[in-house]
């Protein structure tokens, strides 16, 4: 490492020569701007898994789009006389312990399951990298105050923050809420008391990719903040993030369940995987296929996204293209 | 270095007041009487509730009683619980099991993964990797409820290898299995994120430079590799620390440990201010002191980083 | 990946676990220590939601202590259930039903040595009912004389803002001891049954060193019942042991039993099945799902009926509830007995009456066809009442264990009727209560009843009297409370059941609430335990308990 000693500057506080060069010089711009995403892009189209993952994606959207073409039956329809009784040729997954027919309602919960998974994912994966970024990047007084803020609400049970959070979003509403705002709620909930996790691993990510020789040139170059941070840092810090985002995603479905068991998240007529696997709590040695179906779904709907990740993740790194 | 350690441990104080005001304020602001509910389907005499509001300063407003609380909590007390039990005495029991059961979690967790992590990434892709990735996801989508019963009833009630739940001061054998099963959700993702990291790596300067110079394959991984490919696995063991102690809930009920998971959960819904907000405080102490450790953990993992 | 190996072998062991699950059988053997400190008698228990006083305990497991620890004038046996004087030698009625005349048994002492004499009941009773003190059980000594001066009630109900006036006394009038062991109680109203009531655990007597130190009373409670406080870990256990000098008849058969709390029915019982503990007062639905706990517990299974009931209350002060029109076809379209094969798979019983089995006055189907399912006559009844409008909510607290049977409910209503009906769950139990308290429900919300006596009138008169401490629904019938007075005033016992089953009947035609399920006990014990017996308000009487003899 030829340049250990340059490197002994502090993490936490920016030196000045940096402000002052980059002050100086006037950026220069690369030549052959093809983009670091466009690239990306290109690269993607000829990968066998983003093509593999693109596909598993495309039909669970359709499926969540149009459950109706997949299943005909109504997921709530009660027919008690049928209740836990196992697959068979009239019900493909069985029923459930109210006779409510799993098939119909795995698919018809595929649409909130994936809403909720993606967008609380994106929220607080978003959050989360941009303050991460931010805090690793800048260091010093930032760094210390956004990484306090953080600490605070990883300490938060989840529990409470939600309780809390959700009440007051469901303040004043007579009767129930309705569906659209009660998946924005759980998805903002989620975001919100999500986004630590994703900081915290975007802030050691930039942290590390600050002290490269590369960032160190753009510096000298003169390149403004914003542009280190999004070409320079971003693209270099975005694996592990990515990786945790296409894991959370498996853990946010699941906790969209937990919401609803308290009473403050998706309700009847709406059906979702995290709820039908909740449900099969008391019935796992009597009725497994009520675990079995929806857990599959969910495996499956996870896997597509970690090679989704995989794929993505490999395209964007430029030390691998 | 000393310094910063030293102006990081100063963070805490407003850290400190700041979370349990959060904290305190947001149980607070639950809907509902807590004493409404503490009579089952009865309904509560309203002379009751009206007794135990005032008995614990619930009808005065958020910022006096708050000061109240924090008052009592810098001479030492803890306040007690609505059914007058010393928080105190909650808190010394739980948190040590608690402490244990975490740390147990987090080197199941942090050994396991790291392993298959960095085996999967040496071997490259193939069936070894699809293999760990598979039954990682496996455990991520099968709920702790089903992980931890399964395991219950075939170690403690058919193999009788283990008794299906934990004394109520357990040892660190008894504490193995919640462990895992409470360890076995991040397992996933720290396989995921040690493979990625050491892929990143294989292909960087230093390792060709270390190759290059002839360095045995075991030295070049050992060392060179794996040190800097540990950063933000380390980081996330980090945070994750605080994640098993505070939301072991499922695992702690399910093997009857008594935690503070399960504590803190009962108390949320009890709306027992005290309780919560004394279990959390500590809870974000932890938070502070683990991400302490990790940032310092970054300057010895990887030698460019340095704190003045 | 350590697990990646095991999951095959375990899948398989798991489908022959399952087969063989039959044969769980515990493995705790029974030594000479078995019942004694040293080894004792593991009870499952869930932590109890107040401190530890009699008058100021009502739910399950608090009272599973108190009980032990108390023997009060009138105690229950626990088989039947019926009542039998117990640390009164006499309970003498007056001829109009309004005054009693209580003698005690002489030589009964506390745990600390203390004597019982009439002034430990009455100043005890006293100190439950006084307003200041917010006990929960005050409501028990309501039909007490000079009850409305130490308890005033509020002008503007609970929901009001008008506060309630100070109490102007800090005695009841109805109480005069008479000497150390005799003392009189007058009654507001007459009241055939109130020596059966006299079994609830509020009606303890205290021993003078609760009334000086009443925080340090409540972490080791003395009473003077057959079992004494050994030793507590809060969230944890609390043990009992057996007092040697108890007069009663029911004396504790074993030396020592240890309550040790658990979160969760499930784990209790696998411990109940590898011998890690003894007695389980509830099994867990997972268990009962196709009797699977009878088949792996075996002799070990203990069924019997309870006291515990569960329906869905109207909110009457609502516009659109008034036609009892709707409300009985409402009724009529819950397919009660489905509900309890899908949701309990047949673990509970459907209610057709206005009480739980097993209590005094108890007559099955009293509620009739308005409480059976037909379809046809739902909709018929659903027209006359001029159909529903909007949504029906049905509501219920979340943190409880009850989202299921209502969910099961909103279905059946929905899909006999064809009106949109809607599951409404409330966070916490807390927040629930509280919208029951301050009428603030707009639709069904379930209600649930465990009886505080053997007799129907706990049924009856907390419940649906004008203003009862309990009535949620906000009933209100004349001919109703007309009955209940009648029946409270009888000639005796047998009489007063002919009459209050009558007050049922005004119920039936009015239907202020749907009776759904009674909830039967069962539960569980191991091979070291010979004996042991639940009584129907599920808790298990302690001195039933005796240990097995031990295997050679």
């Amino acid at each position: 490492m030829t340049d250990s000693g340059e490197a002994r500057q502090s993490v936490l506080e920016p030196s000045a020569t940096t402000e002052e060069s980059e002050a100086g010089t006037a950026p220069r711009k690369t030549e052959k701007q093809r983009g670091l995403w466009g690239e990306a892009w290109r690269d993607l189209r000829r990968r066998p898994l983003f093509i593999a993952s693109a596909i598993l994606i495309a039909i669970l959207l359709v499926i969540a789009a149009f459950p109706g073409l997949f299943a005909s039956a109504d997921p709530n329809t009660q027919l008690l006389s049928k209740a836990r009784q196992d697959p068979s040729g009239e019900a493909w997954f069985g029923y459930d312990h109210l006779g409510r027919d799993i098939y119909a309602r795995v698919i018809h919960g595929a649409r909130a399951s994936i809403i909720v998974g993606v967008f609380s994912t994106l929220l607080a994966v978003l959050l989360g990298s941009l303050i991460g970024l931010v805090g690793g990047y800048f260091g010093g007084k930032t760094d210390s105050s956004l990484s306090r803020f953080a600490e605070i609400f990883l300490g938060l049970p989840f529990v409470l923050g939600a309780i809390v959070i959700l009440s007051t979003f469901n303040a004043g509403i007579e009767g129930n809420p309705g569906t659209v705002r009660v998946m924005t709620q759980v998805v903002v909930t989620i975001g919100i008391l999500a986004w630590p996790i994703s900081m915290r691993i975007m802030r050691s990510a930039a942290i590390t990719s600050k002290q490269q020789d590369y960032v160190k040139a753009a510096k000298a170059l003169g390149a403004s903040h914003g542009r280190i941070i999004f070409r320079h840092i971003l693209p270099n810090s975005v694996a592990p993030v990515m990786v945790y985002a296409t894991i959370a995603l498996g853990q946010f479905i699941g906790l969209e369940a937990t919401l609803s068991y308290l009473g403050l998240g998706l309700r009847a007529p709406v059906v979702s995987w995290g709820i039908m696997i909740s449900d099969s709590q008391n019935y796992l040695f009597s009725a497994p296929h009520m675990l079995l179906f929806p857990a599959m779904f969910l495996v499956i709907t996870v896997l597509a996204f970690v090679m989704l990740g995989d794929a993505v993740r490999d395209a964007l790194d430029p030390k691998q293209s | 270095m000393g310094r910063y350690i030293l102006r990081r441990l100063l963070q805490l104080i407003p850290v400190f007041i700041g979370t349990t005001f959060i904290i305190y304020a947001l149980v607070w602001a639950i809907p509902g009487n807590p004493f409404a509910g503490k009579c089952g389907s009865r309904g509560c005499p309203p002379t009751y509730i009206a007794e135990m509001t005032q008995q614990y300063n619930l009808d005065d407003p958020i910022y006096v009683s708050y000061f109240k609380y924090l008052g009592d909590l810098l001479t030492g007390n803890f306040g007690e619980t609505y059914s007058g039990i010393e928080v105190s005495t909650l808190i010394q029991n739980a948190y040590p099991v608690t402490l244990k059961l975490a740390l147990i979690a987090l080197v199941i967790e942090g050994v396991i993964g790291i392993s298959a992590g960095v085996l999967t990434a040496l071997r490259g892709k193939g069936f070894l990797d699809s293999l760990v990735l598979a039954s990682t996801l496996f455990l991520i989508a099968i709920p702790v409820f089903v992980t931890g019963f399964v395991l219950q009833y075939l170690l403690g009630v058919q193999l009788e290898w283990i008794d299906p739940s934990v004394s109520s001061d357990p040892g660190i054998g008894e504490l193995i299995l919640p462990g895992f099963v409470l360890g076995s959700l991040s397992m996933a993702y720290i396989s995921r994120l040690s493979r990625t990291s050491m892929l990143e790596n294989k292909s960087a300067d230093y390792i060709r430079t270390a190759t290059a110079k002839g360095l045995a394959p075991r030295r070049v991984v050992g060392i060179h590799m794996l040190r800097n490919s540990l950063i933000p696995v380390v980081t996330f063991l980090g945070t994750d620390l605080g994640a098993l102690m505070g939301g072991a809930i499922v695992t702690e009920g399910i093997f009857n440990i008594p935690g503070i998971g399960g504590l803190v959960y009962d108390a949320i819904l009890g709306q027992e201010g005290t309780t919560v907000t004394a279990v959390v405080a500590l809870l974000v102490m932890v938070y502070l002191l683990m991400n302490l450790l990790v940032d310092v953990l970054y300057a010895a993992l990887d030698p460019r980083i340095r704190y003045d | 990946m350590r697990r990646t190996r095991m999951a095959a072998p375990v899948a398989a062991t798991l489908s022959v676990a399952l087969l063989a699950a039959g044969c769980g059988g515990g493995s705790g053997g029974v030594t000479k220590k078995t019942g004694t400190l040293d080894d004792p008698i593991v009870v499952q228990w869930g932590e109890p939601e107040n401190p530890l006083v009699p008058t100021n305990t009502t739910e399950v497991n608090g009272g599973n202590v108190l009980d032990p620890l108390f023997t009060g004038l009138v105690e229950y046996e626990p088989k039947t259930f019926k009542p039998h004087n117990a640390m009164a030698k006499s309970i003498e009625p007056s001829p109009d039903k309004k005054t009693y005349t209580v003698e005690l048994k002489e030589g009964w002492k506390f745990h600390d040595g203390e004597e019982v004499t009439a002034d430990n009941f009455v100043r005890a009773w006293n100190y439950g009912a006084y307003a200041p003190n917010g006990q929960l059980t005050a409501s028990f000594f309501s039909k007490i004389q000079g009850y409305d001066e130490v308890h005033p009630s509020d002008p503007d109900g609970d929901s009001g803002p008008k506060e309630p006036p100070k109490p102007t006394a800090e005695k009841m009038s109805g109480l005069k001891v008479v000497d150390d062991h005799t003392f009189t109680i007058t009654l507001e109203n007459p009241f055939t049954i109130f020596p059966t009531t006299l079994g609830y655990s509020a009606f303890a007597p205290m021993p003078d060193v609760f009334f000086e130190d009443k925080a340090k009373y409540e972490k080791t409670p003395i009473g003077n019942g057959p079992f004494k406080f050994e030793k507590r870990t809060p969230k944890q256990s609390l043990t009992v042991t057996s007092y040697d000098k108890y007069k009663g008849e029911d004396k504790a058969q074993v030396d020592a039993v240890k309550f040790k709390v658990y979160k969760k029915l499930t784990t209790a019982y696998q411990d109940l099945k590898s011998g890690n503990l003894d007695v389980q007062r509830q099994v867990p639905t997972s268990a009962l799902v196709g009797g699977r706990w009878k088949e792996e517990l075996g002799d070990n299974a203990i069924q019997r009926e309870g006291m515990l009931t569960a329906t869905l209350s109207f909110p009457l002060y609502k516009e659109k509830f008034q036609d009892p029109n709707l409300r009985k076809a409402i009724s009529m379209a819950v397919d009660r007995e489905s509900i309890m094969k899908s949701v309990f798979s047949g673990s509970r019983e459907a209610m057709h009456e206005w009480a739980a089995p097993s209590v005094d006055g108890f007559e099955a189907g009293r509620c009739g066809q308005w409480c059976t399912y037909d379809e046809a006559k739902a909709k018929e009844y659903l027209k006359k009442a001029g159909g529903f409008q909007g949504t029906l909510t049905i509501s219920s607290n979340a943190d409880g264990s009850h989202q299921e049977w209502v969910k099961a409910v909103a279905g059946s209503i929905r899909d006999t009727l064809g009106i949109k009906v809607a599951f409404q769950p409330v966070p916490t139990f807390s927040e629930f209560r509280e919208k029951i308290n301050s009428h603030k429900m707009t639709g069904l919300f379930r209600s649930g009843w465990v009886a505080d006596y053997p007799n129907i009138q706990t049924f009856l008169g907390p419940l649906y009297s004008t203003g009862g401490s309990s009535n949620d629904s906000g009933y209100s019938s004349p001919a109703f409370d007309k009955a209940m007075q009648q029946a409270s005033s009888a000639s005796s016992v047998k009489q007063a059941n002919e009459l209050y089953g009558q007050a049922a009947d005004v119920l039936s035609k009015d239907m202020p609430v749907i009776p759904i399920y009674s909830q039967p006990i069962q539960a569980g014990k191991s091979d070291r335990v010979a004996t042991a017996t639940m009584t129907p308000r599920r808790s298990l009487a302690l001195t039933t308990l005796t240990v097995a003899k031990p295997k050679e």
